[in-house]
């Protein structure tokens, strides 16, 4: 700790930080634009001057930056005095001169750093009589909006874009008052984390075209802490409705996870929940074939009878249904009947990671992943398949640089200089995937068949353990020798992989060499990305994947079958059933063959919990109250067990977590992950709206001028209104984020423990498993290398998803079917570049185009994974050419190739 | 016209008389509060308004005649007739020209006082039987107020009485042909007004209702036809202090012969009302302490030298 | 003693003498009074000189109203101009305040002299973007919002608002 003087004051604060930091940590208001606290300071915008004081005696002092400044024993500083509020004013003054006066019409108005800002500094009237210089827009695709007028050339958006996230088609351009931040053309932002520009840009250059289409301010949107069911990594965001519809996601802080930023499928993928396919009510299968919109009682009234009378009740859970819904129907159907609904590669998978979780072997937190310095990644294709671990990798490759300038005395936030002395020096990210992978640019890529990445996995292993088995085949292509040398010289060795490549082998391999690795350095880490956002939870409580039972009555809950299953085989089962009940959202292959349809809620208008891949249980809030038939599958099934005289004691959302932690003593953690409906924060529940939501006595009126009372939340603690507490709410209740003066997003300064560090209180969720197992060495599954071409899975950040891949943005980014390989393999099918393949055991699937990339590993046809595809991933049979095959119209998107 | 025919029409005469009066009271006196406030008053409901008193009739005649459930039932339906009654009953005596009463008493001073006095049972009982703060107050203040100035209310018209020597109302004014005892009976009149005032309760002694302090006071829980009777009653009081004060000090029905005796009590009543009307547009109520202490050590001594002057008059010079 | 007596009969001598005194009372509805054209009575969306809604659907005058009677939702037109897609004012809520006026960025919603607003059915005070719209500008003939902010519009390209010079040509090399 260092003592410094501001404004006569002494103050205690952490050696090695810059002053702001420092001054924002203790609460202080000192505005910023160019500084971000992840990615340090340049100080470019000169809006934190200071005044600093050589010595006591020092009467007149200097202006200095306080981000670059850093402190240090005894230095003294002037922050409110005349000389720097002037000096901040003033500056203010002149990055204001060309500021279009277009607020009303600007999406960032009411949650503007540049409004908050200027208003800190006091600065109010344009004195310049002069011209304002203007800009042309650019098309920045679905997801962003740009308007360059308002820009104060801060560069923090090309710092975030380029250095930070990746991104090589974002740049300044120009000179002088003509700089210009945008595309070197019109295109969509081909960066997977462009999003977070909305946030990282101070003011509104950069705007989320999904909020715009149907704009509401922050001030008004009535807003929960969710969990991100985009992918395992369980992001925090914060969801926020208006009218009875979702509105927009916005990054929720979390120390451990997301941080300040999300990824784009995270951010811009919800609008799958305002769908026209979202189901609003019970169905029944009448005899035309067709559904009849029923009532729920009439419905449940009816599904008492067929329960109570069925021989057997199958229950088919869901990786993406909350741990409260794949719990209840197993209560429903008893342990023996409960499936995990997931492919039985996902399960292994799934096993795999609890085993490791259990283990002893460490898995990191994505902050923590941006602490390695080596990073092995076996067949995961993170961008596309658990996004926001790339972005931290990616930062995880900067270490070796950010080690060089600790030695020559820089430090850390010193961004410009740091990135200056390590040019393009990397730590070293191996990147062993099949396809091309995003990471390629910072990383050592290797493209191998995903036998053969598991292969050179137990080879690494036993190069870096012999008491780890070796395969049977070692890949030539690689050099497992150097690959294990620089894992075990490593400080923060990480080893990542997951369930994209569909293969348990791998990451089987991955365990095997976290583990010899673990026996040398006690640091190494492992992450398993699974599929679901809840695959963990779900398979803690069932091992079996799908009934092999005929007969009797099936309950899905929240799962398309299809895209785990193969469709004959669904069919087949499905036609043997009494009855097929689905409980689900959003419209499906399985509900359109069940017999009764009930509506579920999404992530945005139900509570539930969800275990992510580092066995962080999180609970994600409904930020509004669903439809009038819609409830949470939790609800709905809690209705059918009471029917069934089961769980009687069971009667709110806490009941269950209780139940479930009795029931599962390594779960005990789920009723802590939040404060329960019992929780008043200073006698008070916790507001989902501003203390500022407008229109409360309008907003209806139009219905009836009679306004009804605001609804009640009987399951969790906090209000659907304005009624409570905000500010002093514990961080996974927390459901916006605001301080006097700080309206935008930035104000969680004003909340974590230090800058960038946890939330105040602890970041939100409860991490489950100990590390008191002993770790079992894993075998490498037999079986001869494959020589005839098979199809590979390629994940698709955006399309992939089946639930955000029904968003309007989302379609617009997601590609069209098609099947790469090299020209070795496209030989084998003789196929050409321009032609489709298509399977003969699928007459009514599309043709797949071919695509040759001689990049691509012999015998690997790499096919997106679409909902057009999923049979091709089952049951694709032989692959023949398709002479009818004819290419499709290119799509409207203005977009350029992502290869080149 | 025989006798017992002509004694009905007084009767009816005077007892629908007194209340329609009282019901255009209503609407007169707001109307009068307009003109001294520089406002027109009521004036949309029939010509020059006077529809108001028939609507405000009819409207309290169908509101919802409501008990309150924590009230003492029978009192709280007993206190507002009480008040009706009493005031009613002091008409009896109020000669309105030469033979025109229901009855010359020949002890009618007292018979008035001692209706007046029956008054403050209704307001105190109309209190007590409400169950409420307010009320109650109300009701405590209205029994102390009345009982003090009921004493020299009765001091104050013993001169007048010393002076025609009798208590017979017709007899009193029959003393006034030569000069009106307003004139002989200065004093007297200034007190009996002051207490007649406080007696009925009229601004500025309105302290038993006191809306700014006590809501309504006494009748804070009533109402409908139950409010109504109090309301009429305070009225009743208005026209019969009026009448009597017009009877006693100025000379009755006594007048220039060119209009009849009834109309010469008519007018003199009539002037004292609108005076009652303009003390409350004028005066500010008074704080209850001072009411107190000004009927006690102002009113009650100067009725007293009223009493010992006349009496000493009356026996140097022997009227 | 005889100053207070005095005073009471002063008092009741000067109220009496107000029985001479001109009324004040005016004979409303026979007889209008007149509102100044800053009276605040019912609520009003203008339009702009050019005779297009001035609304931006900024939401500024809904979080200003301090009964909360505002409702409306942004929408844009095809060259990106924002307008209300709805504006609702509950005026059975509305306490004539003014708020909502003084936070109008574009002059849109304006408080007019009009206050006979009486319904017998509450549901007919509820008011909908075309019971609020006027035809003209108000009482700030002049004002154009968008000629003075410099988002572009149809008809009106980046640069051609007040006090804006013409957009900048990135790839220019001149210094």
């Amino acid at each position: 700790m260092a003592k410094i003087t501001v404004d006569g004051q002494l103050l205690d604060v952490p050696d090695g930080q810059n002053l702001l930091e420092a001054l924002l940590a203790l609460g202080m208001d000192l505005p910023y634009f160019c500084w971000h606290p992840k990615m340090g300071s340049v100080g470019a915008c000169r809006q934190c001057a200071v005044v600093q004081y050589a010595n006591e005696e020092d009467q007149r002092g200097r202006i200095v930056m306080s981000c670059m400044t850093p402190v240090a024993e005894g230095t003294i500083f002037s922050l409110a005095g005349e000389k720097a509020s002037g000096f901040r004013e003033s500056v203010v003054e002149n990055l204001m001169l060309n500021h279009p006066h277009d607020c009303p019409v600007c999406e960032e108005g009411g949650e503007c750093h540049l409004q908050d800002m200027t208003v800190m500094t006091g600065h109010r009237d344009r004195n310049y009589r002069y011209l304002k210089t203007t800009f042309t827009n650019q098309y920045l695709g679905p997801f962003i909006g740009h308007e360059m007028n308002r820009c104060i050339t801060c560069y923090r958006c090309v710092r975030y874009y380029q250095d930070y996230a990746g991104g090589h088609d974002l740049a300044a351009f120009a000179s002088r008052d003509r700089v210009f931040f945008g595309r070197s053309e019109d295109g969509v932002l081909e960066n997977e984390f462009a999003g977070n520009l909305v946030e990282v840009c101070p003011t509104g250059v950069f705007t989320d075209k999904t909020l715009s289409a149907h704009y509401t301010r922050k001030w008004d949107l009535e807003s929960a802490p969710a969990i991100c069911v985009g992918c395992s990594l369980g992001c925090n965001v914060t969801a926020s409705e208006r009218y009875g519809e979702l509105r927009r996601i916005h990054n929720r802080y979390h120390g451990d996870l997301n941080g300040y930023f999300l990824c784009d499928r995270g951010r811009f993928g919800w609008q799958y929940v305002n769908d026209d396919k979202r189901l609003t009510h019970c169905g029944v299968r009448t005899s035309t074939g067709l559904y009849q919109a029923s009532q729920p009682k009439t419905v449940l009234s009816g599904l008492k009878e067929s329960l109570g009378a069925a021989t057997s009740v199958a229950g088919i859970g869901s990786p993406r249904a909350s741990l409260e819904a794949n719990y209840l129907l197993r209560l429903l159907v008893g342990p023996d009947n409960f499936y995990s609904g997931e492919s039985e590669a996902n399960a292994e998978i799934n096993r795999c990671a609890l085993q490791a979780l259990r283990s002893s072997i460490r898995t990191p937190s994505l902050t923590e992943v941006e602490a390695a310095d080596v990073v092995l990644i076996l067949g995961e294709d993170t961008t596309d398949h658990a996004p926001r671990l790339a972005l931290s990798i990616r930062q995880a490759a900067g270490n070796a640089g950010r080690e060089m300038a600790l030695r020559a005395g820089i430090p850390h936030w010193q961004d410009a200089a740091v990135r200056k002395l390590a040019q393009n020096v990397h730590s070293p990210v191996f990147v062993l995937t099949t396809y091309a992978d995003r990471l390629d640019d910072i990383g050592i890529p290797t493209r191998l068949h995903p036998d053969a990445i598991a292969e050179a996995g137990f080879a690494i292993a036993h190069t870096l353990n012999d008491e780890f088995p070796n395969p049977t085949n070692i890949p030539g292509e690689i050099d497992i020798g150097a690959i294990a040398a620089a894992l075990s010289s490593a400080k923060n060795p990480l080893v990542v992989t997951g369930s994209s490549p569909g293969s348990p082998n791998i990451v089987r391999a991955a365990m095997n060499v976290a583990a010899a690795l673990q026996r040398q350095n006690p640091a190494a880490g492992l992450i398993i990305c699974p599929t679901g956002p809840n695959s963990l939870g779900t398979s803690l409580l069932t091992d079996r994947t799908f009934p092999n039972t005929t007969g009797g009555v099936a309950i899905v809950v929240e799962n398309d079958l299809f895209e785990n299953f193969p469709g004959e085989s669904l069919q087949q089962w499905q036609s043997e059933l009494d009855q097929l009940i689905t409980l689900d959202s959003l419209d499906n292959g399985t509900c359109s063959m069940a017999h009764v349809v009930m509506p579920a809620t999404t992530f945005a208008d139900g509570t539930g919990t969800y275990v992510n891949y580092e066995g962080r249980a999180q609970r994600s809030f409904g930020a509004f109250k669903p439809g009038e038939d819609t409830a949470p599958s939790w609800q709905w099934l809690l209705q059918l067990c009471h029917d069934q005289g089961k769980a009687l004691e069971i009667k709110h959302l806490d009941d269950v977590l209780t139940a479930l932690a009795n029931e599962f003593p390594e779960l005990r953690g789920v009723i802590d992950a939040a404060p329960g409906a019992g929780f008043r924060d200073h006698g008070q529940k916790v507001s989902r709206m501003t203390h500022r939501a407008s229109g409360r006595t309008a907003m209806l009126a139009d219905l009836s001028v009679h306004e009804p009372m605001q609804p009640a939340d009987t399951e969790t603690s906090l209000t659907y209104s304005m009624e409570g507490t905000n500010a002093s709410a514990p961080a996974a209740l927390k459901s916006y984020t605001w301080a006097p003066g700080w309206n935008s997003n930035q104000s969680i300064n004003k909340f974590q423990d230090e800058i960038a560090g946890h939330l105040r209180g602890g970041d939100p969720g409860i991490l489950l498993f100990g590390d008191d197992q002993v770790f079992a060495v894993q075998t490498p599954a037999e079986g001869s290398p494959t020589d005839s071409p098979t199809i590979i899975p390629r994940w698709h950040i955006f399309g992939s998803e089946a639930l955000t891949g029904q968003g309007e943005a989302i379609v617009a980014r997601s590609p069209r079917p098609y099947i790469q390989m090299n020209s070795h393999t496209a030989g084998l099918l003789n196929v050409a570049a321009g032609q489709a393949l298509h399977s003969e055991n699928l007459a009514d699937v599309p043709s797949l185009p071919v695509i040759i990339d001689e990049g691509t590993p012999d015998n690997c046809l790499v096919c997106p994974v679409l909902p057009g595809t999923y049979s091709y991933f089952h049951n694709p049979g032989n692959l023949k050419p398709d002479a009818s095959w004819q290419p499709a119209e290119p799509p409207d998107l203005i977009t350029t190739d992502r290869s080149t | 016209m025989p006798d017992s025919v002509f004694i009905y029409v007084i009767i009816f005469g005077t007892l629908f008389g007194s209340i329609g009066g009282a019901a255009v009271l209503v609407w007169f006196e707001r109307r009068l509060l307009g003109f001294w406030q520089d406002r027109l008053g009521p004036n949309r409901v029939g010509p020059f308004g006077i529809g108001l008193a028939f609507a405000d009739i009819i409207k309290l005649f169908t509101k919802e005649d409501w008990v309150p459930p924590f009230a003492d039932k029978f009192v709280f339906i007993f206190a507002p007739t009480a008040i009706m009654m009493a005031m009613l009953l002091g008409f009896a005596v109020v000669p309105y020209g030469p033979g025109l009463y229901v009855v010359d008493l020949n002890i009618a001073l007292l018979f008035f006082l001692g209706m007046t006095s029956l008054a403050v049972y209704s307001v105190l009982l109309g209190g007590l039987a409400s169950r409420n703060k307010f009320a109650l107050l109300g009701g405590l203040r209205s029994a102390a107020q009345m009982v003090s100035y009921e004493v020299f209310m009765g001091l104050s018209l013993m001169g007048v009485v010393m002076l025609s020597g009798s208590f017979s109302l017709v007899d009193i004014v029959n003393a006034q042909q030569d000069v009106w005892f307003v004139f002989s009976q200065f004093l007297g009149f200034l007190v009996f007004t002051i207490a007649g005032i406080a007696e009925s309760h009229r601004l500025p002694f309105d302290l038993p209702e006191a809306e700014h302090e006590l809501v309504a006071g006494f009748h804070t829980e009533y109402s409908g036809m139950k409010f109504g009777m109090f309301m009429v009653g305070e009225y009743l009081g208005v026209i019969l202090i009026s009448s009597m004060i017009a009877t006693i000090f100025f000379g009755g029905w006594l007048g220039p012969d060119f209009l009849p005796p009834i109309f010469w009590f008519g007018l003199k009543s009539f002037l004292l009302v609108c005076f009652f009307v303009l003390l409350r547009a004028a005066i500010p109520r008074p704080r209850y302490d001072q009411l107190m202490s000004f009927g006690w050590k102002i009113m009650l001594p100067l009725t007293l030298v009223n009493l010992m002057v006349t009496g000493a008059v009356v026996l140097w010079w022997g009227y | 003693m005889i100053a207070a007596f005095y005073s009471q009969l002063r008092t009741l001598y000067t109220v009496l003498v107000h029985s001479f005194s001109r009324r004040e009372t005016v004979q409303y509805p026979e007889e209008m009074p007149y509102l100044a054209p800053r009276y605040r009575g019912r609520i009003v969306l203008t339009r702009d000189p050019d005779g297009v809604e001035r609304c931006v659907a900024c939401n500024l005058c809904a979080v200003a109203c301090p009964v909360d009677c505002i409702a409306l939702q942004k929408t844009e037109d095809e060259d990106g101009r924002w307008y209300p897609e709805f504006f609702r004012i509950n005026f059975s809520r509305c306490i004539m305040c003014g708020f909502c006026e003084e936070a109008c960025p574009t002059y849109s919603i304006q408080l007019t002299p009009d206050f006979e607003m009486a319904e017998y059915d509450r549901q007919n005070m509820v008011y909908e973007k075309e019971h609020l719209l006027i035809d003209g500008p108000g009482k700030y003939p002049d004002y154009n919002f968008y000629r003075v902010a410099g988002k572009a519009i149809g008809g009106k390209a980046k640069g051609e608002a007040e006090n804006e010079s013409p957009p900048v040509d990135v790839r220019s090399l001149l210094p």
